[in-house]
C-alpha cells in the first residue's frame, strides 16, 4: 500500500467520521457555526463602514498650522488623512440683506434686486483688500480654464484667475449687465437642470446656501435674501484673513451676530466612483452572479433548492466575511478596494465543493440512514476535495512569492478565506445538508404512511398488482392522498415567458420595487422640500414650540450628537436640523404685528456658523471637477464664515429697479401665500392620490392581461375535477376539447384488476376472480349517435357460463355487434357435476400446492368447458349455452387473479391461490401458486414467490399421454381466428423448473425475443433464455428490490427499483448502460421507445429520458394513484390515465394532446390499468367497466 | 485617424496613467483585417445554406461570440481608461465612443472567430473537449479574465518584468484551470503570436503607440492578455457548441 493510498484512506475515514457527527448533532453544530462566524466577524465593526460621504476633522483657528506630510504618532486623534496641505482653504463671506422698513409700494422684485446688487460693490472691496502688500490675487487659488464638456457655463464660471464665486458671477461680475436685466430670476434659472438632480446644482454653487434659503423668490415671506461670496485660497494667511474679516465688519456690521470664528474645519473627500470604474465593476458582478446561478442550478434532488443554494451562498459570503475579520484582528488593515476584490475572492473560492458534497450525498443510496448517507457522500468526495484545496493553496502560495504587495495581500486573504471556507463547508453546509435530506425523507416517509395506515379491510382498492406482494393479500395498497398535483406542461416559450411573468408577478413587483425605490430617492434627496416643511408645521404645532424653548436650544446643532441635550428638548420635531431659526422667528414677527406690512429682521443664528453644511455633499468636489481638480482622497479645510448684514432702504431698492420690474404682479398677501402653500399641499396630495389610483388600475390591468381567469381561486377545491372541465394545469391553459368518445364495455362486478390483450382479444379479470373476454377486431365502420364517422372495433362478447345481459348503454344501442358477452365468472358459480365427473379434485391439488410449495409436476387439465366458442356474426343470434361449470373447485372461490397473459387465443391467469390458468377461450388449464407469468408462443413461463421458475410447454392437438383432456366439440362455427378452436386438445406440460433463481421473491417476469427476464426483491435481475432456461445473466446494480422491466423483441432491457433508479442493460453483453435515479420510491411500470424511456413510479411522476444519455427530457406530474397507467402508442404517443379520463401527450415535446372523459360518472375513480392495442386502440380499465378507446383522430394529427 | 490618435495621446497625458487601453484595441484591430475577410466568407457560404440548421446554428453561436466579444470589449476598455473622475458621464462615454467605436466591432468579430475555431478543431482532432464542460467553469473562466485585464489595469508593479512574468503565470493557470487540452493551448498561443504579430505591425506604422513600450513597439504583457482572452473566448465557443448540439436531443 503506497502511502498516497494510506493517505488516502485516512483522508476517507476522516471524512466518514466527520459526516456522522455532523448528521447526528445538527443543532449544536450549527450554533457553534454561527458563534464562530460571528466571533470570527466582531471585528469588522471596528471598520469603517464603506461609502463615499465625506469625513470631517475639525481644528481651532488660533494655533492652526498646515499639518506636516509625517504622521505623528502622538496625535492618535488625528485622522490619517489629514497630512499635507490642503486642496483650498474655503472662506465664505455670508451675506444677508433685507429692505428695511418694508413698506407697501414696493414690488416683489425689490426683495431681492437691490440685496443681490450689493453684492458687486462686496466683490469690489473684497479683490481689492490688500493687508501689508498681500492681495487676494496672491493667495487665491488660480485656476486655469474650464474642462472642455462645460462650454455653457463658461459665461458664469470664473476662468483663469481666483476661484471666486458668487451670485455676481451671473452678470459676469458686472454692474450693469445685472442693472439691464429685466428678468432677474429668469437668468437665475436658466442654468437649472430639469427634473430630478442629486448633485449640486449651479445655483447652490454661486449662491453657496441651499436653493431654498436664498430668498431669491417672488413669494418670499422672510424677505431677507441670503448668498455667499465664496473665496477659495490656495494658501492660509491668517492675518490677511483676519484683516479681511475685520474690513467686511466694520463696514457691514452684524448686530447681535454671535457666531464662533474659532474653529475650521476640514472635510476628507473620498474616492468618488465615477461611471468608467461602475460599469466593470458591475460586469463583474453580473458574472459573479451568472456564477453563482450557474452552480447553484445544479443541485438537485433535494428537499428545498432555495434553500441548499441560499446555504452555499451563505457559506461562501461567511467565509469571505470571517477571512476579512481575521485579517483585522491581526493587524492587517485591507488597503484594497473591497468591492473590487470581492468577486475574484469569491470566483476564487467558488462553490465547486459544496455542489460537488450535494451531488455526492444525493447519490447515495436512498435507503440507507440519513447519517450514513451524509457520512458515505463526504467520504466518497474527501479524496478530490482535499486535492482541491491543495492545488489552490498552492497556487495561491505561488502568488505569494511574487511579492507585489497588491497581490499578496489578496494572496493573504484568500488563504484564510479559502481556510475559512473549507471549515464552513464542513460544519455548517454539510450540517444543513443532512437536515435538508432528512426532511426530505420524512416528506417521503409522510407520502407513503396513509399507504399503510389506510387499509381498510372492506374493500381494499386494487392499484399495484405487480407491485412486491410480501403477503398473499388480494390487494396490496390503498392510497388515499392528498390533492392531486396539477400535471407538469411543456409549453410553448412564448406563453411560459407571460406565465412565468404571472406567476411571480414579476412585473407588478419591479413596479413596486420601482415606486419604494423612487420615493427612497425623493425623501433622499429631497427636492420638494418636504422635509423641512415637515420640521417646521411639526414644530409649529408642537405645544413644546420653540416658544418654550431657549433660543439657543431650540435649534440643534447641525451635527446630532454635538450635545444631547438640545436632540432631546426638540423630540416631538422628526428632523430638527432643518429647522429655519429665521424663518420662524419671521414668523413669529409677522403674527403679533397686526399692521399687515411686517419689516423683514436680520437675524444671525447658530445654524448661521455652517451654512454649507446644508449643501449637497458632492458640492465641494463639483466645484473643484469642473477646473479638473479631484478631491479624492484629499481635503479642503474651511474657515469660519464672515457675517456680513445689508440694511438697504426702501429708497434704495426703488432706485435699483428695473423698468419691468413694476409689471409683475402685485405683492400676494400673506394669507394668500399661506393659503397657496396649502394649496399646493392639496395639489400634492391629489397627484398622489391620482397616481396611486392611475398605479392600481395599470396593475389591475397587467393582472387581468398576463393571469388566467381562475388564478388566485384557491378556495374552488381543485381535488376532484368536475365532470365537464377540462383538466388544466396551474397555468390555466386547457387542452382542446376531444371529439373522441370511448366504448364502454361492462361485465364485471367489481374492479378491474387485470388487463390482457393480443391485439384482437381483450381479457380483463376483476377482483370477483371472473374474467371476462372481449374480442376487439377491427371490422365493420359504425356510427356513433353523434354522427362523426369513425372506425371502430367490432366487440364480441361472448358468454361462456352465465348469460349476463348488460344493461346497454344508449350509445350503443344500434351497434349490431356489441351483444354477445363472455363472462366467466368462476367464483360465483357453484360447482357442478361436471367438475366432479372430470376427476380431479382441484381443491386437493390446490392444497397440496400450498403446502408444499413446490410446483407439481403433473398439470391439471380441467375439461374445458364445451360451449360458447362461437363468432358470432348476426345480430341477435343468441348463444346457447350448455350449463358448463368452473373447472375451479371452491379452493379458488375467493382468490383473485394477480397476472394475466393473453396471446393467440390463449389466456393465462395466475392467481393468488397459486394456481396457472389456461383457457382457450373457455378453456381451463393448472394452476400454481405464482405471482407472474408470460406467455409466449407455446412456452408459458411462470415465477413464484419463493423465487422459483417454471416452464411450460402448451402442445395443442396433440393427445399426450399424461393429463390431457379432451373437450367436448362446441356446436357454434368455427372463429375465423387463426387460434386453436376448442376441439383441440390442449396439453400443458411443466417442462423446466428452476428451483432457485433468485434468494427473494420474484416479483417481476417478463419475456421477449427468446429470452426470460425476471426481477427480484434480492435487488437482481436474471436473464434466461427460453430455451433451456439457461441463466444468462445475473444483473447487479439496484439497491432495492427490482419492480419494473421492459424488454422487447429489440433485446432492450430496462430495469426499475424500489430505490427509484432505472438501469438500462445490454442483454447481450450483460453491461450496464446506464443508470439514472428517477423516482422518489418504487419505479412502478417502465416503457421504452426507440429513443426515449418512460418510467412511472410510486411519487406518480411519469419521467421521459433520453434512452442514449440518460437525461431526463421532462416529467408529468399524474394524478394520485394513476401513477401506473401509461402506456405508448406509437413513437410519439404517450397516453396516460387519470381521474376518470385518458389523456394523450405529444411524447417529443411533452405537450397534452387531448384528454378523452371515459363516461358520465367519472367521479373518483382513476384509470389504472392502461394497455394500448395494435390497432390504435387503448383499453383502460374504469371502475368495474372497461373502456375502449380508439384513437385515430390523434394519429392523423401527429400523421 | 489623427483626430483619434490625438485624442488618445491627450487621454493618457492627461490622466497620467498607463493607457493600456490600447492593449486591447490594438488587439482588435489587428485581429480585423483578417478576420474580415474570413467572416465574409463565412457570411456567404452561410448565406447559401442558410435553410440548413447546421449554419443557423454557426450564425447564433458566432452572434452570441460576437456580443461576448463586444461587451468584454468595452467593458475592459473602460478598465483601462484610467480615472479622471469626472461627474459628467456623457464626457466618459464621449471618449469612449468617439476614439474606440470600431474597438468592441473589431474585438466581437474576433472572439467570434476564435470561440467558433475551437470547438471546429476539437472536432478535426477528434478530440472533444469534455473537462469541466458547464455553464459555470465558464462563467468563473471569463471572472478570471475579467480578473487579469483588472490586475494588469490596476497594480502597481515594481517593474515591467515582474508585471509581464505575473500576467504570464496568470495566463497559464487560467488555461490550466479552465482548458487543459492541446489543441486550446496551441490555438491560444497561436492567437497571442499573431495578435502581437499585428498590434507590432500597427504601432510600427504609427497607428497607436505605448506611453512606455518595453517589447519592441509594445508592452510585454501584451501577449498574455490575448493568450487568456482567447482561452477564455474558446472557452465560451466550446460550451455553446456543445449546447447546441445538445439542444436537439431536448427537443
Amino acid at each position: 500500500m503506497t502511502v498516497r493510498e494510506r493517505l488516502r484512506q485516512n483522508i476517507s475515514a476522516a471524512f466518514y467520521r466527520h459526516g456522522l457527527l455532523c448528521a447526528s448533532y445538527p443543532v449544536p453544530i450549527i450554533l457553534f457555526t454561527s458563534a464562530s462566524i460571528l466571533t470570527c466577524c466582531y471585528p469588522l465593526l471596528k471598520l469603517p463602514l464603506p461609502g463615499t460621504g465625506p469625513v470631517e476633522f475639525t481644528t481651532g483657528v488660533r494655533d492652526y498650522s498646515v499639518p506636516s506630510h509625517e504622521s505623528q504618532g502622538n496625535l492618535s486623534e488625528r485622522p490619517d488623512w489629514y497630512r499635507g496641505p490642503p486642496v483650498a482653504y474655503i472662506q465664505q463671506v455670508l451675506v444677508k440683506a433685507a429692505v428695511s422698513p418694508w413698506d407697501n409700494s414696493l414690488v416683489p422684485v425689490d426683495v431681492f434686486r437691490s440685496p443681490l446688487g450689493r453684492v458687486f460693490s462686496l466683490l469690489e472691496e473684497i479683490r481689492n483688500h490688500i493687508y501689508t502688500d498681500r492681495s487676494l490675487e496672491a493667495l487665491c487659488l488660480q485656476v486655469t480654464d474650464l474642462l472642455p464638456g462645460l462650454r455653457r457655463m463658461q459665461a458664469v464660471l470664473p476662468e483663469h484667475g481666483c476661484l471666486l464665486v458668487s451670485p455676481g458671477n451671473y452678470w459676469q461680475n458686472r454692474r450693469d449687465l445685472f442693472d439691464a436685466d429685466p428678468d432677474l430670476l429668469k437668468t437665475v434659472h436658466q442654468h437649472e437642470p430639469k427634473g430630478l438632480h442629486t448633485s449640486a446644482t449651479l445655483k447652490d454653487l454661486l449662491f453657496g446656501v441651499p436653493g431654498k434659503q436664498t430668498g431669491v423668490s417672488l413669494y418670499s415671506k422672510k424677505r431677507v435674501v441670503t448668498y455667499t461670496i465664496t473665496i477659495a485660497l490656495s494658501s492660509y494667511d491668517a492675518r490677511f484673513v483676519a484683516s479681511l474679516r475685520a474690513r467686511l465688519k466694520l463696514l457691514h456690521p452684524s448686530a447681535n451676530c454671535t457666531l464662533r470664528e474659532d474653529h475650521m474645519v476640514h472635510v476628507h473627500f473620498k474616492e468618488e466612483i465615477g461611471i468608467a470604474e461602475l460599469i466593470p465593476l458591475v460586469t463583474t458582478y453580473i458574472i459573479l452572479f451568472a456564477y453563482i446561478y450557474f452552480s447553484t442550478r445544479k443541485i438537485d434532488m433535494v428537499k428545498s433548492k432555495w434553500g441548499l443554494a441560499l446555504a452555499a451562498v451563505v457559506t461562501v459570503l461567511s467565509s469571505l466575511l470571517m477571512s476579512v475579520g481575521l485579517c483585522t484582528l491581526f493587524g492587517l488593515t485591507p488597503t484594497l478596494n473591497g468591492g473590487e476584490i470581492f468577486p475574484y475572492l469569491v470566483v476564487v473560492i467558488g462553490l465547486e465543493n459544496v455542489l460537488v458534497l450535494t451531488k455526492s450525498v444525493v447519490s447515495t443510496p436512498v435507503d440507507l440512514e440519513v447519517k450514513l448517507r451524509i457520512a458515505q457522500g463526504l467520504s466518497n468526495e474527501s479524496w478530490s476535495i482535499m486535492k482541491n484545496m491543495a492545488t489552490e493553496l498552492c497556487i495561491i502560495l505561488i502568488g505569494y512569492f511574487t511579492f507585489v504587495p497588491a497581490i499578496q495581500e489578496f494572496c493573504l486573504f484568500a488563504v484564510v478565506g479559502l481556510v475559512s471556507d473549507f471549515f464552513l463547508q464542513m460544519f455548517f453546509f454539510t450540517t444543513v445538508l443532512s437536515i435538508d435530506i432528512r426532511r426530505m425523507e420524512l416528506a417521503d416517509l409522510n407520502r407513503r404512511l396513509p399507504a399503510e395506515a389506510g387499509m381498510p379491510p372492506p374493500k381494499p382498492g386494487p392499484l399495484r398488482p405487480r407491485e412486491t406482494p410480501p403477503p398473499p393479500r388480494p390487494s396490496p395498497h390503498t392510497i388515499t392522498l392528498q390533492a392531486p398535483a396539477f400535471r407538469n406542461l411543456r409549453l410553448p416559450k412564448r406563453l411560459r415567458v407571460v406565465y412565468f411573468l404571472a406567476r411571480t408577478r414579476l412585473a407588478q413587483r419591479i413596479i413596486m420595487v420601482g415606486t419604494v425605490i423612487w420615493i427612497g430617492i425623493l425623501v433622499y434627496t429631497d427636492p420638494a422640500g418636504l422635509r423641512t416643511f415637515l420640521a417646521a408645521q411639526v414644530s409649529e404645532q408642537s405645544p413644546l414650540g420653540e416658544a418654550g424653548l431657549p433660543p439657543h436650544l431650540g435649534v440643534a446643532p447641525v451635527f446630532p450628537g454635538g450635545d444631547p441635550t438640545s436632540t432631546l428638548s426638540v423630540l416631538p420635531a422628526p428632523e430638527p436640523t432643518p429647522l429655519p431659526e429665521n424663518q420662524s422667528q419671521g414668523h413669529r414677527a409677522a403674527r403679533p404685528g397686526v399692521a399687515p406690512v411686517s419689516s423683514p429682521q436680520i437675524t444671525w443664528g447658530p445654524e448661521d456658523e455652517e451654512l454649507w453644511r446644508r449643501l449637497s455633499f458632492r458640492h465641494w468636489p463639483s466645484l473643484f471637477s469642473y477646473y479638473n481638480i479631484t478631491l479624492a482622497k484629499r481635503y479642503i479645510s474651511i474657515l469660519p464664515v464672515i457675517p456680513v448684514t445689508l440694511h438697504l432702504s426702501p429708497q434704495e431698492a426703488i432706485d435699483t429697479r428695473h423698468p419691468q420690474d413694476t409689471h409683475h404682479a402685485p405683492p400676494p398677501s400673506i394669507k394668500t401665500s399661506d393659503l397657496q402653500t396649502d394649496l399646493t399641499l392639496y395639489k400634492v396630495a391629489a397627484l398622489g392620490l391620482f397616481a396611486g389610483v392611475v398605479l392600481v388600475l395599470l396593475l389591475f390591468c397587467l393582472y387581468r392581461v398576463l393571469c388566467p381567469r381562475n388564478y388566485g381561486q384557491n378556495g374552488v377545491p381543485h381535488g376532484r375535477r368536475r365532470r365537464g372541465d377540462l383538466p388544466c394545469d396551474e397555468y390555466g391553459y386547457s387542452p382542446p376539447i376531444s371529439e373522441i368518445s370511448p366504448l364502454l364495455l361492462r361485465g364485471h362486478s367489481m374492479d378491474i384488476e387485470c388487463l390482457a390483450s393480443d391485439g384482437m382479444l381483450l381479457a380483463s379479470c376483476c377482483l370477483a376472480g371472473s374474467a371476462c373476454e372481449a374480442e376487439s377486431l377491427l371490422g365493420a365502420d359504425f356510427r356513433e349517435p353523434g354522427g362523426v364517422a369513425m372506425g371502430g372495433p367490432d366487440v364480441d362478447i361472448f358468454p361462456i357460463r352465465r348469460r349476463t345481459n348488460p344493461a346497454r348503454p344508449a350509445l350503443f344501442g344500434d351497434q349490431p355487434d356489441l351483444t354477445p358477452l363472455i363472462d366467466t365468472n368462476f367464483g360465483s358459480l357453484p360447482p357442478s357435476q361436471t367438475l366432479s365427473s372430470s376427476g380431479f379434485d382441484f381443491g386437493e391439488l390446490v392444497e397440496k400446492a400450498y403446502q408444499e410449495h413446490e410446483p407439481s409436476p403433473t398439470l391439471a387439465f380441467p375439461p374445458s368447458p364445451p360451449a360458447s366458442q362461437q363468432r358470432r356474426r348476426s345480430l341477435g343470434d343468441q348463444p346457447v349455452l350448455p350449463p358448463e361449470l368452473p373447472p375451479q373447485s371452491n379452493g379458488d372461490w375467493d382468490s383473485s387473479v394477480w397476472a394475466m397473459e393473453l396471446r393467440g387465443n390463449l389466456i393465462a391467469t395466475g392467481r393468488s391461490s397459486g394456481k396457472l390458468e389456461i383457457y382457450q377461450c373457455d378453456l381451463i388449464c393448472c394452476s400454481y401458486f405464482l405471482v407472474s407469468i408470460s406467455l409466449m408462443k407455446m412456452e408459458i413461463v411462470a415465477a413464484r414467490l419463493n423465487g422459483s421458475l417454471d416452464f411450460f410447454t402448451v402442445e395443442i392437438n396433440k393427445p399426450l399421454g399424461l393429463l390431457q383432456y379432451r373437450g367436448p366439440p362446441g356446436r357454434g362455427s368455427l372463429p375465423p381466428s387463426p387460434c386453436y378452436s376448442s376441439e383441440d386438445v390442449i396439453s400443458c406440460q411443466l417442462t423446466r423448473s428452476v428451483q432457485c433463481a433468485h434468494q427473494k421473491p420474484i416479483t417481476v417476469l417478463k419475456a421477449a425475443a427468446g429470452r426470460v427476464v425476471t426481477g427480484s426483491q434480492d435487488h437482481t435481475v436474471r436473464v434466461y433464455r427460453l430455451e433451456d432456461s439457461c441463466c444468462l445473466f445475473t444483473l447487479q446494480g439496484h439497491s432495492g428490490g427490482i419492480t419494473a422491466i421492459y424488454i422487447d423483441q429489440t433485446m432492450v432491457l430496462a430495469s426499475g427499483g424500489q430505490d427509484g433508479a432505472i438501469c438500462v442493460w445490454d442483454v447481450l453483453t450483460g453491461s450496464r448502460v446506464s443508470h439514472v435515479y428517477g423516482h422518489r420510491g418504487d419505479v412502478t411500470s417502465l416503457v421504452c421507445t426507440t429513443s426515449c424511456i418512460i418510467s412511472s413510479g410510486l411519487d406518480d411522476l411519469i419521467c421521459i429520458w433520453d434512452r442514449s444519455t440518460g437525461i431526463k427530457l421532462y416529467s408529468i406530474q399524474q394524478e394520485v394513484g394513476c401513477g401506473a397507467s401509461l402506456g405508448v402508442i406509437s413513437e410519439s404517443l404517450l397516453v396516460t390515465g387519470g381521474q376518470g379520463c385518458v389523456s394523450f401527450w405529444d411524447l417529443n415535446y411533452g405537450d397534452l394532446l387531448q384528454t378523452v372523459y371515459l363516461g358520465q360518472s367519472s367521479e373518483g375513480q382513476g384509470v389504472r390499468q392502461l394497455l394500448v392495442l395494435d390497432n390504435a386502440a387503448i383499453v383502460c380499465d374504469f371502475g368495474s367497466e372497461l373502456s375502449l378507446v380508439y384513437v385515430p383522430s390523434v394519429l392523423e394529427k401527429l400523421d | 485617424m489623427p483626430r483619434l490618435e490625438e485624442h488618445c495621446w491627450s487621454c493618457s497625458c492627461s490622466t497620467t496613467v498607463k493607457t493600456k487601453e490600447l492593449s486591447s484595441a490594438s488587439w482588435i484591430v489587428c485581429k480585423t483585417g483578417e478576420m474580415m475577410s474570413i467572416i465574409t466568407s463565412v457570411l456567404s457560404q452561410s448565406y447559401g445554406s442558410l435553410h440548413s440548421l447546421q449554419s443557423a446554428n454557426l450564425i447564433r453561436r458566432g452572434l452570441v461570440l460576437f456580443i461576448v466579444g463586444v461587451v468584454l470589449a468595452l467593458v475592459l476598455n473602460l478598465l483601462q481608461i484610467q480615472r479622471n473622475v469626472t461627474l459628467f458621464p456623457e464626457e466618459v462615454l464621449d471618449t469612449l465612443f468617439s476614439s474606440a467605436w470600431w474597438i468592441p466591432l473589431c474585438c466581437g468579430t474576433a472572439a467570434a472567430v476564435v470561440g467558433l475555431l475551437y470547438p471546429c478543431l476539437d472536432h478535426h482532432l477528434g478530440e472533444p473537449h469534455k473537462f469541466k464542460r458547464e455553464w459555470a467553469s465558464v462563467m468563473r473562466c471569463i471572472a478570471v479574465f475579467v480578473g487579469i485585464n483588472h490586475a494588469s489595469a490596476k497594480l502597481d508593479f515594481a517593474n515591467n518584468v515582474q508585471l509581464s512574468l505575473t500576467l504570464a503565470a496568470l495566463s497559464l493557470g487560467l488555461w490550466w484551470t479552465f482548458d487543459r487540452s492541446r489543441s486550446g493551448f496551441g490555438l491560444g498561443l497561436t492567437t497571442a503570436f499573431l495578435a502581437t504579430l499585428i498590434a507590432q505591425l500597427l504601432v510600427y506604422n504609427g497607428i497607436y503607440q505605448y506611453t512606455s513600450p518595453d517589447f519592441l513597439y509594445v508592452r510585454s504583457w501584451l501577449p498574455c492578455i490575448f493568450f487568456s482572452g482567447g482561452v477564455t473566448v474558446g472557452n465560451i465557443g466550446r460550451q455553446l457548441a456543445m449546447g447546441s448540439t445538445e439542444k436537439p436531443h431536448n427537443d
